[in-house]
């Protein structure tokens, strides 16, 4: 064990790149994991909606974290990919009746396969080109998500039910965050696993400089689609989770404003960080939840403000992007390094 | 053939509007290398302000239209000031970010301030069509086409001949060079972003006459996308007919496979079109091509 005194002490590589990096911090995860199972049977409906809404946008976060914050490919499509997802499963489990246990793994490679086949201007399109040609797929995507009837049908939306597994049914807000939090747990361990094996590092070759890692024989098609494919698998199973919790789905779900929003979470929870893509995930899923509840506080003195309260979050929600690219270019998984580093030398911070 | 005929007429009203939007869009991009993303939200928030004047302030449409080209001016400068010169030297997807994030505020600012309804500007131009030849033009689309085209016209005079002209396309092709040639690249920075918010302003008065005013206005800005990527994303000509193009273009598939397909085929036509032309020739008609050396 490496004694934490001052900074770390290894001598291989391999040390360097061990999960746990002590035996501290073994033990706080894992008292961290056990609370998260505990904590939810005393909490009340909403908090675990709340807390629902989380684990899947931290699924969906940890997919575009390895494309985007990684990789650096800029996706403006990941709402859509979402969307795949979602319609997968719910086709696959309600049309086809396949039990949910296999829906969720389809419906993560279907919109990999999506999102490969969206990836392969990847290879030759970089930054604001990239962006451009994603931003593309979303709006092609959503096109086809309200004219393709026969599946999706349409405007109308599509009924889902919750899912279950073995026979044991995941129908109230507790049992389905079980549900969620494991998967998550599980997104999360994957993200942390990828980045320290040889494609990770790939990954972050290609983003740094692409042509000297092609130089040392990064195969960059291989590695881009890869990419692509892993965080669209993501998005593919954030996307069913969440059609089978709210049970029905519409074309509305799935716009640019979504694609947005991810993008929001892992700049903000700071880009190239695992870690990142959870304080992102929480941040703009409790964003909306305390705008809500300060306007319910402040509608006793000023009554017109629930007229504008969505414009009003709009204009936060903007406000905060800009603020914290201004300000806090490196997220908040820096401001939590900076704090960390804080408490290992304290009281002694000199 | 009539109804062809028609469908490109409205296709270029349209489309001149776009080549307004994307010249502000391209004219950002080359000068300081950032893509706009709020650039629909612009042209939403010049057709607000004027018509805020008009209906409210009850001011002559003509004066409010000026006043408006002043009021976007400064709001370009403050908008450069606040948010973008921080961010010199950040990477692409952090500035992208924080047009998408500008683009949210404006959107719900101007929400705010008139809500969500559609408004519409007071009838201004008269309603009598005129006929040219077999086609039927009403008189707000002639005024919105020979505006556009006077701007453009005049932009492009000032970047072929005005000293500031000449030095934003100086900083354009390459910022050190300009800078040692006594060049103030903040001012062209600054110039850039105001030319943009004006140009769309401009836009937006007159989409706004011709549809009515609502939030969906900023949706344009996405349109302009395919434009500019059609054009080559780094010229003003490319920007000019990229936009003619896809006016036309949207107003063909509108009136021809809609009622075939079922609605909303317009809106996606040129998202379809740009994915072709970066499978096929990513820099579009005029755009340079980027050359990588190790």
């Amino acid at each position: 064990m490496s004694a934490h005194i001052c900074g770390d002490y290894k001598t291989t590589y391999k040390e360097d790149m061990v999960l746990f990096q002590t035996t501290f911090s073994k033990f706080w995860i894992i008292a961290f994991i056990i609370a998260l199972y505990a904590i939810p049977l005393l909490l009340g409906n909403y908090t675990l909606y709340v807390g629902n809404l989380i684990c899947i946008a931290i699924i969906g976060a940890m997919g575009i974290s390895i494309l985007t914050g990684f990789t650096g490919q800029i996706s403006l499509g990941h709402g859509a990919f979402i969307g795949i997802g979602a319609y997968a499963s719910g086709y696959l489990t309600m049309k086809l009746g396949f039990p949910f246990i296999v829906a969720l793994p389809c419906a993560g490679l279907i919109t990999a396969l999506f999102g490969m086949i969206f990836g392969i201007p990847s290879l030759r399109l970089k930054g604001l080109y990239l962006a451009i040609a994603t931003l593309a797929a979303q709006f092609i995507i959503e096109y086809l998500m309200v004219h393709m009837e026969f599946i999706t049908n349409g405007v109308l939306g599509m009924m889902i039910d919750p899912p279950s597994i073995f026979g044991f049914s995941f129908d109230t807000d507790l049992k389905y965050f079980y549900l969620t939090a494991s998967v998550a747990v599980l997104a999360t361990l994957y993200a942390k696993n990828i980045v320290r094996t040889r494609p990770g590092r790939a990954f972050i070759a290609i983003r740094d400089r692409y042509i000297s890692a092609e130089v040392m024989g990064v195969n960059l098609f291989k590695y881009k689609l890869m990419a692509f494919g892993i965080s669209s698998f993501l998005a593919g199973v954030a996307g069913c989770l969440w059609a089978h919790y709210v049970t029905i789905i519409t074309p509305e779900h799935f716009t640019i404003g979504v694609s947005i929003e991810y993008l929001a979470m892992i700049i903000i929870g700071g880009l190239g960080h695992v870690i990142g893509a959870i304080f992102g995930a929480i941040f703009m899923v409790l964003l909306p939840e305390v705008l809500r509840f300060l306007s319910e506080v402040l509608s006793g003195q000023f009554p017109m403000i629930v007229n504008i309260f969505a414009a009003l979050k709009q204009v936060v929600f903007g406000a905060i992007i800009i603020g914290f690219l201004v300000y806090e270019p490196d997220g908040l998984a820096h401001r939590w390094q900076m704090i960390k580093a804080y408490w290992k030398l304290w009281p002694f911070s000199y | 053939m009539e109804f062809f005929l028609q469908l490109v007429v409205s296709g270029i009203v349209v489309g001149s509007i776009y080549a307004l939007v994307a010249l502000g869009f391209v004219l950002i991009y080359k000068a300081t290398g950032v893509i706009n993303f709020a650039q629909g939200e612009f042209l939403m928030v010049g057709a607000y302000i004027c018509l805020g004047m008009v209906t409210t302030l009850h001011i002559p449409f003509w004066i409010a239209f000026f006043l408006t080209m002043a009021v976007t001016v400064v709001l370009g400068l403050i908008i450069e000031k606040v948010a973008l010169r921080p961010m010199i030297g950040e990477p692409i997807i952090s500035i992208i970010m924080l047009t998408i994030g500008l683009s949210s505020v404006l959107k719900g600012a101007v929400q705010v301030f008139w809500g969500p309804n559609n408004r519409v500007y007071p009838q201004i131009f008269s309603q009598v069509p005129l006929h040219i030849g077999p086609v039927v033009v009403s008189q707000v689309y002639l005024w919105s086409v020979g505006f556009a085209f006077l701007f453009l016209l005049l932009f492009t005079l000032f970047f072929r001949f005005s000293p500031s002209g000449i030095a934003m396309r100086a900083v354009a092709d390459d910022q050190q060079a300009a800078l040692s040639m006594g060049i103030s690249v903040k001012k062209v920075f600054a110039m850039a972003w105001c030319i943009a918010f004006l140009v769309a302003g401009v836009g937006g008065v007159f989409l706004g006459n011709i549809n009515g005013v609502n939030i969906s206005l900023g949706f344009f800005g996405l349109k302009v996308f395919p434009a500019v990527i059609l054009g080559g994303l780094d010229s003003i000509p490319g920007a000019i007919l990229g936009g003619l193009i896809i006016g036309v273009l949207e107003a063909l598939t509108g009136g021809y496979i809609d009622p075939i397909i079922g609605g909303g085929t317009a809106e996606v036509a040129p998202f379809v079109v740009l994915v072709i032309i970066l499978m096929i020739k990513p820099y579009g008609f005029f755009g340079t091509e980027e050359i990588e050396k190790v």
